[in-house]
């Protein structure tokens, strides 16, 4: 088509007839290739894969780019996957205590044994009570050499509630110790009660953040559709919640919790509290977004097909920025993991039985443990990684929900 | 830009009454309250509680009346000065509370004044550099600042000023300045005190404001009047001084409003772990023996610093910004 029209095009003189030298140069030229119009808009395969690809399948691409995002995601992932296998994978019980080793330092994991590569062993502890400072030390004895058991038969659980079993990824050996974090002050392994505490840390961030992502699209989706009077209230109730120091108001909040209720509706009644707060962002962005959409041709097209405003929020306006809000929900989560760490270091959050990353925490509470029992806030390495985690893939998400940009 | 000021000084009072109200509920929602509670102890202890001086204590702040009648005797009292009564104390609030509202407010000062001091070159430098090795690892920095929680960086920075620095452990000043008056050296006790929680306090708030600027700044820059300048052969740092930095700082100032509460929000806890004599630790045995007065004052006082403090941050964005305060003027 193009050839045809270049060949068409013949130089022409001032007069508009063509030039005598110009018609020598190139005869008329009319291409035999059958006339597709339409041969232009044919794409490739590959391009066809991109421009038709959903929104969600660009976002991906998108985060694939993003290394980091990708790696913390993996590892999120992955901590996900250990609290469904939490028995299976600690080597003691939640709540054994080895009443022999009270505040026993970590044990190093050895694989080389007088310069050979052995399987995995550690060395057990010889105690001695200092008797001037009354301090327990434990030193590791060559002797006591103890080779780690993999997929062994350790303490019985009931896996899920639902079957008993004794199967352990690893288990220290038979009459042996296995503290790879170390033992608090009543002989019990960190290790293990960190893998426990993974199931409540991890899932509080979660719960907190859909109780906020409901209140948050329900209350800016009302702010942002309705307009007005509404608006205006439900904006200066946000500023009101706000301005609202988060820390001294989830103090009071649980504070209000009674002392006698169990600990599940303790755990049930943090996750609300800590949604309660953060619900204000999630409200501003639904807010903002739904005023500019509104306004949008699409949205005239559907109000003036009938369509009532639960169905133009809930079809029209909120998918086309669900990404947004996911992503800035993933945002949200780490401060609210801190948040219960921090409530539950001070008392006023989950209490034990109940263990988290933050009772474990709550252990280290003075100025002695650093100096004396430093492995106690080991724990902590688990709330860094998760939020760090979180943050990184959260902004990669970010990044990647405006896949046109 | 005098109606701005008044009309943003009428919009804070609706907003005050509202945080009260809420403050005022929450206060009051555990079931029973201060006397109640005490009265069981010390029954259970088997001691005689002084009723007659419960009872008038009950009269006098009208627990006996209907709760909007004690709300608007507790706002009276706030209005007037008067916080109301430690029932744990047994003093008036005002007494108990003595220093502690100015130490939160030089503690909570002297943090923003940090956040800023670091804040500042850092966001500029990881956004005139971008993605080089020094950006990402400020970066990094920042992130790890946002992930560790406060209390645990502090018992830490604690126990290595102690070690390093022969830093008393805990409080705000060296244990004999205590019940001293103010005196120079007080002073400088009491600033050698002050890093530790500053910094600690300082870190998550330092770390997204770099954020903030540096993703500010990266916008402005890509800007064409940027690349104009720079093709007019501008002197990079003046270009940068002169027109992007003032543009993306905004929020920087904006962000007061922000960053009060998470100043105070940490504050509360940090100063709970190091005993500083701050209003957290209170407020902590306050909401855990439901001495509400008490409670319910520090909570006040903290969210009028927020809402104050956003006050002066728009106050100063619209005496910078010509575009606010034109818009404002234009809108009434």
């Amino acid at each position: 088509m193009t050839d045809a029209i270049f060949a068409g095009e013949v130089p022409r003189d001032r007069s508009g007839r063509p030039s005598a030298a110009a018609a020598d140069a190139l005869s008329h030229y009319v291409s035999d290739a059958p006339f597709d119009p339409y041969a232009v808009e044919r794409m490739t395969p590959a391009q066809e894969r991109f421009y038709l690809a959903s929104e969600w399948r660009m976002m991906w691409w998108k985060l694939r780019r993003h290394r980091v995002a990708v790696i913390s995601g993996a590892v999120l992932l992955v901590m996900y996957l250990t609290i469904l296998f939490c028995e299976f994978l600690a080597p003691y019980d939640l709540d054994a205590r080895n009443t022999d080793f009270i505040y026993a330092p970590p044990q190093q994991i050895r694989i080389f044994d007088k310069g050979k590569l052995v399987p995995p062993f550690v060395f057990g502890y010889d105690y001695r009570l200092d008797m001037n400072t009354l301090e327990r030390v434990y030193t590791p004895s060559p002797q006591k050499r103890q080779p780690l058991r993999f997929f062994c038969h350790g303490s019985d659980y009931q896996f899920w509630g639902l079957f008993s079993a004794d199967l352990h990824l690893f288990c220290p050996d038979r009459g042996g110790q296995l503290f790879l974090a170390g033992t608090d002050r009543l002989g019990r392994d960190l290790l293990s009660r960190m893998i426990y505490g993974a199931r409540i840390s991890l899932t509080v961030g979660l719960l907190g953040v859909a109780v906020s992502f409901t209140l948050g699209i329900l209350i800016g989706g009302i702010a942002g559709y309705y307009g007005g009077w509404t608006d205006i209230l439900i904006q200066r109730g946000i500023e009101v919640i706000q301005s609202f120091p988060h820390l001294p108001l989830w103090m009071a909040l649980s504070a209000i919790l009674p002392v006698s209720w169990s600990p599940i509706l303790v755990y049930i009644g943090i996750t609300l509290i800590l949604g309660m707060i953060e619900w204000t962002h999630l409200a501003r962005a639904v807010r903002s977004k739904l005023l500019a959409l509104r306004e949008e041709d699409f949205c005239t097209a559907a109000v003036l097909m009938g369509a009532k405003p639960t169905r133009i929020i809930r079809r029209h306006l909120l998918p086309s920025f669900m990404s947004h809000l996911i992503a800035s929900a993933t945002l949200m989560i780490p401060g609210m993991i801190l948040g219960e760490t921090a409530l539950s270091f001070l008392g006023l959050g989950l209490r034990p039985p109940m263990t988290s990353w933050g009772v474990l925490l709550s252990e280290a509470q003075n100025i002695n443990v650093v100096a004396i029992y430093p492995w106690l806030m080991i724990p902590v390495v688990c709330v860094i990684v998760t939020v760090l985690a979180f943050n990184f893939f959260g902004d990669g998400l970010r990044d990647a929900a405006d896949p046109y940009h | 830009m005098l109606r701005y000021l008044v009309h943003r000084i009428l919009i804070m009072i609706p907003t005050l009454i509202a945080i009260s109200i809420v403050i005022f509920t929450i206060i009051n929602l555990p079931p029973g309250d201060y006397f109640s509670t005490y009265i069981a102890e010390l029954q259970s202890s088997g001691e005689a509680a002084d009723l007659a001086k419960i009872a008038a204590l009950k009269m006098q702040y009208g627990f006996d009346r209907p709760l909007w009648q004690q709300y608007l005797f507790w706002v009276g009292g706030l209005v007037q000065g008067d916080m109301g009564y430690s029932f744990a104390y047994n003093l008036p609030v005002n007494k108990v509370v003595g220093d502690r509202l100015l130490m939160t407010f030089i503690v909570s000062f002297s943090t923003i004044l940090f956040t800023y001091v670091v804040a500042f070159p850092i966001g500029v430098y990881s956004a005139t550099h971008q993605y080089s090795w020094s950006d990402h690892i400020l970066t990094l920095l920042g992130f790890l600042g946002l992930a560790i929680p406060s209390f645990l960086l502090a018992l830490v920075l604690l126990y290595f000023a102690n070690v390093y620095f022969g830093i008393s452990i805990g409080g705000l000043m060296d244990p004999r300045y205590l019940n001293r008056p103010w005196s120079f050296d007080k002073a400088v006790s009491v600033a050698a005190h002050l890093w530790i929680p500053v910094i600690v306090i300082g870190t998550a708030g330092t770390a997204s404001m770099i954020r903030r600027l540096r993703a500010n700044l990266l916008d402005e820059l890509q800007k064409q009047y940027v690349v104009t300048a720079r093709a007019k052969g501008l002197h990079p740092l003046k270009l940068l001084f002169k027109y992007p930095l003032r543009v993306a700082l905004n929020p920087f100032i904006s962000d007061i409003g922000s960053l009060l509460p998470h100043v105070i929000s940490g504050a509360a806890i940090v100063s709970v772990v190091m005993s500083l004599p701050t209003t957290g630790p209170m407020l902590l045995d306050a909401l855990r023996s439901q001495d509400m007065y008490l409670a319910g004052s520090f909570l006040m006082f903290m969210a009028s610093l927020t809402v104050i403090g956003v006050f002066i941050s728009d106050l100063a964005l619209a005496v910078l910004d010509p575009r606010i305060r034109l818009q404002a003027g234009r809108r009434q």
